[in-house]
Parts: structure tokens; sequence; C-alpha cells
């Protein structure tokens, strides 16, 4: 951690594109992308998280064995549904 | 155990104990990352399996509501955030002030999800024995528009032919949004306790630049909190809007 200090500068700012991404995954949803509805909304998701978890949670200023628990919790979360889904998709 | 301060006698310095502490937090959240991973695998298995249904629950969610809840939420991280930044500079008012504001946005939070809740009593949405998803459009209130009730009804019938078993699949919609978004909300809840406790300590002054663990520790649970929600309204509130 080595104290870095995040300033309320770039706090605003990831709090900006928060709302921001909140408000195109309104708008996208709005709009018929066929299949693609899904991807988009997850993707807009997705993105928001990451900036919460390097950000606001500091991932981005930690040492890398927060980095390797973070990657892990991802690493386990895709086993479960690719497995799980492996198995729903090809009944 | 033997403590020197706020330095317990395992850790050698201050800095060692913080990372320690934020190591086994996010070590916790790993396991909660698979704990609500294993609702949202089969929230997206029964999605495609009834996407009829569960589109037909999703737009009786209020996105007024629910997109509002998002943006105080998001707010409420924000002010987490500048609570860890005000302790770590040192200014100890200021820890008091953006906790106390944390804690106000996590309770509005609360309150509109109660809101939410009693509209789904009202409607006959609880998953049960009265539920009904016609309930809502054969007994319109003097506050539903007679155009959008016929609308709304003719979007059931057509739903209805698609898949007859809609009463019952829709109850599957209905389980998975109470069970997420309440275990969401009891997350919320202990935040909450969490950061009474924070207010509390911050009041007598204990957070400062050398020690501030409890207020960054909370900040990643709550925050982790937060993500929970950003995948939550999408996919409960945003899935069949575009028509």
């Amino acid at each position: 951690m080595s104290e870095h200090i995040v300033s309320p500068k770039i706090y605003v700012l990831i709090f900006l594109s928060l709302m921001a991404g909140t408000g195109l995954t309104v708008w996208a949803a709005f709009q018929n992308f066929g299949p693609f509805n899904i991807v988009i909304a997850l993707a807009i998701a997705s993105f928001k998280a990451t900036l919460v978890v390097l950000y606001f949670m500091h991932a981005r200023y930690s040492p890398r064995r927060t980095h390797l628990v973070i990657v892990s919790s991802v690493f386990w979360l895709a086993i479960m549904l690719a497995l799980t889904l492996s198995d729903y998709t090809t009944r | 155990m033997h403590r020197t301060g706020e330095l317990y006698g395992h850790f050698q310095t201050l800095e060692q104990q913080k990372e320690s502490a934020a190591l086994g937090m996010w070590v916790f959240l790993v396991t909660e990352v698979l704990f609500f991973g294993g609702l949202f695998m089969t929230y997206t298995i029964n999605r495609h399996a009834f996407s009829t249904a569960f589109g037909v629950g999703s737009n009786t969610l209020d996105i007024k509501l629910g997109g509002f809840n998002t943006v105080v939420l998001i707010m409420s991280s924000l002010t987490m955030a500048m609570a860890v930044w005000s302790a770590q500079v040192g200014k100890k008012q200021f820890v008091s002030i953006f906790l106390i504001a944390t804690l106000a946005l996590g309770t509005v939070f609360l309150g509109i999800k109660v809101i939410e809740y009693k509209q789904k009593f009202d409607h006959h949405l609880i998953p049960g024995h009265d539920f009904d998803v016609m309930y809502r459009t054969a007994h319109p209130t003097a506050a539903d528009k007679p155009n959008d009730m016929a609308v709304e009804k003719e979007e059931l019938e057509k739903a209805f032919a698609k898949d007859p078993d809609l009463n019952a699949h829709a109850q599957l919609y209905f389980s998975l949004y109470f069970g997420m978004t309440g275990l969401h909300a009891l997350h919320m809840i202990v935040g909450a306790g969490l950061l009474i406790w924070l207010i509390k300590g911050s009041f007598k002054g204990r957070f400062t630049p050398q020690y501030n663990t409890p207020v960054e520790i909370v900040g990643l649970y709550w925050h982790f909190v937060d993500i929970v929600w950003i995948y939550l309204f999408p996919l409960l509130y945003l899935i069949d809007r575009h028509r």
C-alpha cells in the first residue's frame, strides 16, 4: 500500500465516469441491439466495476499480492460460470 | 493480546498491519464474489430458459426508482472514498462528515427499496399462493392510467401466448429478484452497522494519517456492495426495455 493517497479530484472524476456509465446503460437498454443488448449492458457494468476496484478500492496502488487475490476472484468465478454453462447449454 | 496504541503485538508497523487487514478483506471479498456469483449464475440460466417471463417481470420494475438508487449508491461510494482521504490527510472533522453522508445515502437507498418492495406487495408480485402477474391490470387503481393498463394487458396476453406457464415462470423471476436484492440489502444493513461503528470512532478522533485501517477496510466492503448493485441494476431492471 505504501500510503498512496488518491486525490479527491480523481475520486470525483471516477464518480462522474460512473454516472455517465449509468446514463449510458439506461440509454442502451432502450435501443434494440438484438442479442447484443445484454453484452453491452454487461460490458458497461464491468467497466464501471473496474473503475470502482482500481480507484475507489485503491487496487491500482495496492501490492501485487492484492492483485493476485482480485484476479483469483475473477478466475474462480469464470470456472463456475464456464463449467455450469457448458453443462446447461449442451443438454 | 499485547497492543501498543492501535498496533497489535504480532505486527511490526502500522503499515504492515494495514496491508494484512486489507489483504484479509480482499480474500473475504473473493468469497463474496462467488457467493453472489452463484445467484447470478442461477439468474442467467433461468433467464435464458424463461426469457419471456423474465422480461415481463423485469418490466414491472420502476426504472426511475432503480436508476435513482444507482445514483445514490455510487454517490455513497464517493463519500466513502472521501472519508478515507480525509483520514489520510488528517482532516478529522471531514472523516465524520463523509461517514455520516455515506450512512445517510445508504439509508436513502434502503428506504427506496422498501417503497419498491411495497409496490410489489400491492401488485401481488410476491412469489407464493397469491402471486398473479395479471393482478395489476385486472385491479387498476385511480393512479393507473387506463391507456398504460391497456398496453400492459396486451403485452401480458402476448406473453401468455408465448409461454402458457407465464405465472409460474414470472414467480421464478421474482424469487430471484427478492433473493438477490434482499441479499444485497442485507449487505447494506451490515454496512450501515459498520458505518455507525466508524462514526463513533471518528467522533473520538480515532482515525489519523498514521492509523485509518478500519475506514479503509469498511470502504472496501462498501465499494464491493456498490459493485454488486452495478450488475444487479441492468440485469434486473433493464433486460427487456427495448421494444
